[in-house]
């Protein structure tokens, strides 16, 4: 397991994904930015604000689109899911925080898909930290960390009810 | 007594009634309720959440606008509802509503919603499918007699705290029949978990149930002495055929005594809201003027109804409250 | 035939009528007891019936068991009770509302088994409490006495004319009171409890104005009154101050009724719904005190069978009763233990009461009475099972109580009629 005191530094990380992603909205400027809840949103928000075009920010929350509902049941903050704008035919970034099974990938695309057709949804990833269980891979993605399954990788924002929150990682054994 | 509507760990696996529930369960209940709102919001009504899973609405006594609301509730959530109409299907053929109950396991039931003019029904579909160990099936009370209308209760609740924030310090009455009256009962108990200040029940001696102040209400037989400082006013539906009789001589004369109008009201607390379960007997226990003014949110109720129903469904199949 | 001689060796006799407890042989000779503690002379016993460690009581008589219908199967239950003498109402199926019914019944109950059976005929036709029924006839043809089954004729006229009747021909009246309207779509007792669980009531003033109509008829006609299965206290009080008064008045409680009361309901358990229903915790225990001070006479089983599919369906629409004989003495001796009553005293209600409210003798040891014998174990604590049961009713609210006392052996007639396997 890294060290946790080497994790890099989430901050930076996200200046270098918008970094990545600014040709893609100079290609095509209708491009929306969808976050997936809680950590994909802010990242989500700070690239739109790092870009110069400042595109509209979308959130999705898949609790109601998990494949372990019957397991797991329903997690008790459900957020409201806002998808600012008609995706139908638009492109779509979707922005999530860490990549590792790919389920949160594929629930938060089937409820995408259920309020319109996107022309097309590319993932962009702060942290793709492998151990994959499903055909999904990150289009853009800033740290590719490979980590043991009883790793906990989690982002988090302090104060977290601030927008200019400080990003950072940390690192638990589960 | 173990609660029939929890398993042995305190979680809830079935709705049978608002009394037994934690104030951390309902409020659990109405959280959840509120991130279902959003989804009857979108073009796309529907989310993954029971699908593959059969939605039984079995209704002993006919209500129409009830079982539609658990179905669109149960198809919101992608589950496949089927209707049955008990009243006029297999109990007229002398089949015992247990054995309809093990029928509908057979074809593989993942939850019944029961509606029946006895109370403590659901109660004995529950006893009876934890006798036979069929505890995967849940089932959600939609009206058992005068008992509980837990699902309404919650709807109610939901309303209350959408209008007023919290339940500290509320003044709520119940005003009318309350004797019959399931939807009374049902808001009663989770007024008093959720810790209003004062539950008041307002009505003639005869509509009123013996000893109802063990649950925690005032009665009140004058209509301005129970609505006074109130934040809330429900008005309860009056059968038809409750209106003449032994109980009340006349409709009129009920309208005269306990109809809510704009002049009674202002012993109300100035923002007092005004709730009904429906449907409304307009000029009877409430005046038109009263029922379409912005302080009636009747309809708001009938919208957040699906979003609870909703709510209570994923609870339930997801493991519980 | 040739004299057959019992001897019951090394119980504890216990004889409520005359207060005798001690341990003593019992001697039956002809179907009659012969002797009590010394061997009668030139006595020799054909069966010797082994009492060690058993109480030796007279056997029971059950002033309410509804065993018309399965007649067979419930005079096995009521030997595996212990009860060796019982009334059986007329609200069975069909109504016990002619003579040849009644014979019937009884001349049934002869055939098979040395049960005494006491039918209680109707009061009206059909229990409809429109038309008198044939109460001399009825007399006549073995019945007890006569009722209106639960509760009283709606007409009050019809009451009074029946009660002139009845005390024309000197039949007894059994009634359960509850006056009509009030008691008619109810379903629980009156109170808070009923209000939470949204159950249609029965107010207790169903039961104070039936007896205070009766009482005040009784006055009036003359009719000799017995109340059956009275359920509250305000019951007990007019019972008592009638008796006081002077009225030769008797009455009766349900034996589940020492022991339940409304919140046994619990969650809609339709095996708790009875008629009378079960009422509020003062009213229980003014019933317990009423037993324990003679206000109230006897104790019944008010054993009624019911099948699965009248039990197992929601509480308002479940058949009223319960089994109830083969827990009759063990629920009795419970009540006596709860309020530590002698043995002697315990049993009185079930035996000699019982039996001088029958106007029969029975329900005592005595020398030349019919050998009716109950030899229990005052220490077994069995818990009451479905499968335990002979009753063709298997339900009652007290499935999965462990009860003490337990019945081995009967006689009746002189005849071991039961032996514990």
């Amino acid at each position: 397991m890294p060290d946790l005191k080497k994790l890099p530094d989430a901050e930076q990380q996200i200046m270098a994904l918008a970094e990545s992603l600014r040709p893609v909205f100079e290609r095509a400027p209708e491009t929306v930015l969808i976050g997936v809840f809680t950590g994909g949103v802010w990242i989500a928000e700070r690239i739109s604000q790092l870009l110069p075009s400042h595109p509209p920010v979308g959130s999705v929350d898949i609790s109601f689109y998990r494949d372990d509902f019957s397991e797991r049941g329903l997690s008790p903050n459900v957020q409201p899911t806002t998808v600012p704008l008609d995706i139908a035919g638009k492109p779509v970034i979707l922005v999530d925080d860490v990549l590792y099974t790919g389920r949160t990938t594929r629930a938060a695309l089937n409820e995408l898909f259920d309020y319109g057709r996107p022309s097309t949804v590319q993932l962009a990833v702060l942290a793709d930290r492998g151990g994959r269980q499903l055909p999904i891979a990150a289009d853009f993605c800033a740290w590719r960390v490979s980590l043991p399954e009883n790793a906990n990788l989690v982002l988090t924002r302090t104060p977290v009810d601030d927008p200019k929150g400080q990003l950072t990682w940390s690192l638990d054994d589960a | 007594m173990l609660d029939p509507q929890l398993d042995a760990d305190g979680n809830l696996i079935h709705l049978l009634s608002t009394e037994g529930l934690s104030k951390e369960q309902l409020t659990r209940l109405l959280d959840t309720g509120a991130s279902f709102i959003g989804v009857s919001d979108r073009d796309m009504k529907k989310v993954p959440l029971l699908r593959g899973k059969s939605v039984f609405n079995l209704f002993f006594e006919n209500s129409t606008r009830t079982r539609t609301t658990f179905e669109i509730a149960a198809k919101r959530l992608s589950a496949d509802v089927i209707n049955l109409n008990m009243s006029t299907s297999s109990t007229a053929k002398g089949e015992t509503l247990l054995d309809t109950v093990d029928n509908l396991c057979a074809m593989h039931a993942d939850m019944f919603v029961v509606r029946h003019e006895s109370s403590g029904a659901p109660h004995l579909i529950v006893d009876h499918l934890r006798r036979t160990g069929r505890n995967d099936i849940h089932v959600i009370n939609a009206g058992d007699g005068r008992h509980s209308h837990p699902t309404q209760g919650l709807l109610d609740m939901y309303t209350i705290r959408h209008y007023k924030g919290d339940f500290e310090g509320l003044n709520v009455a119940l005003i009318g029949d309350i004797l019959h009256s399931r939807v009374a009962r049902s808001d009663i108990h989770a007024l008093k978990t959720l810790g209003a200040a004062s539950i008041r029940v307002v009505g003639p001696q005869t509509l009123i149930p013996t000893d109802i102040e063990a649950l925690g209400v005032e009665v009140h037989r004058d209509l301005e002495s129970g609505l006074k400082d109130c934040d809330v006013v429900i008005a309860l539906r009056l059968q038809r055929e409750r209106m003449t009789g032994a109980l009340l001589p006349s409709a009129t004369e009920f309208h005269g005594l306990y109809g809510l109008t704009h002049e009674r009201l202002k012993a109300a607390k100035p923002d007092a809201i005004v709730m009904h379960p429906g449907p409304m007997n307009r000029g009877v226990e409430i005046d038109s003027a009263v029922a379409d003014s912005p302080r009636a949110v009747i309809l708001p109720q009938v919208t957040f109804g699906i979003a609870m129903r909703m709510a209570v469904m994923s609870v339930l199949a997801g493991g519980g409250a | 035939m040739k004299t057959h001689n019992i001897e019951i060796r090394g119980g504890r006799v216990v004889d409520p009528a005359s207060q005798f407890d001690d341990t003593a042989s019992v001697f039956i000779s002809d179907g009659k007891i012969a002797s009590i503690g010394q061997t009668p002379a030139g006595f020799k016993a054909d069966q010797v019936v082994d009492a060690n460690g058993l109480v030796v009581a007279p056997g029971l008589v059950d002033l309410s068991a509804r065993i018309a219908g399965n007649i067979d199967a419930e005079l096995e239950a009521s030997v595996a009770g212990g009860v060796t003498t019982l009334a059986c109402p007329p609200d069975v199926d069909p109504i016990i509302d002619e003579p040849e019914l009644a014979e019937r019944i009884v001349r049934h109950a002869e055939d098979v088994s040395q049960v005494r059976v006491l039918p209680v005929g109707a009061m009206t036709q059909g229990l409809a409490g429109t038309m008198l029924a044939e109460m001399s006839l009825l007399r006549d043809a073995g019945c007890i006495a006569v009722s209106q089954g639960r509760g009283l004729p709606a007409d009050t006229k019809v009451l009074l004319r029946a009660l002139q009747y009845a005390a024309s021909c000197d039949v007894p009246v059994w009634l359960q009171p509850a006056e009509y309207y009030l008691s008619k779509d109810g379903i629980a007792h009156d109170s808070a409890w009923s209000s939470r669980l949204g159950l249609s009531a029965i107010p207790v003033a169903a039961e104070t104005m039936a007896m205070q109509n009766v009482l005040s008829l009784a006055w009036e006609t003359g009719a000799r009154i017995h109340f059956t299965q009275i359920s509250s206290a305000e019951g007990v009080a007019l019972l008592r101050a009638a008796q006081d008064d002077g009225l030769p008045v008797t009455g009766d409680v349900a034996v589940h009724a020492l022991h339940l009361y409304e919140q046994d309901i619990g969650y809609f358990d339709p095996l708790a719904r009875f008629d009378p229903p079960l009422r509020g915790f003062e009213d229980r225990e003014a019933l317990r005190i009423g037993l324990a001070e003679g206000t109230l006479g006897a104790v019944v089983s008010a054993h009624t069978p019911r099948g699965v599919d009248v039990k197992r369906v929601p509480f308002a629409e479940a058949a009223p009763g319960a089994t109830g004989i083969e827990l009759l003495l063990a629920l009795t001796l419970a009540w006596g233990e709860s309020l530590s009553l002698p043995l002697r005293r315990s049993l009185l209600p079930v035996t000699a009461k019982a039996a001088e409210i029958l106007g029969i003798d029975a329900g005592q040891i005595a020398v030349g009475q019919r050998a009716d014998l109950v030899l229990f174990d005052p220490d077994a604590q069995w818990t009451v099972q479905e499968s335990d049961l002979r009753s063709a009713g298997k339900l009652t609210p007290f499935l999965g109580r462990t009860l003490q006392g337990r019945v081995m052996k009967t006689l009746a007639g002189g005849q071991l009629v039961y032996e514990r396997g």
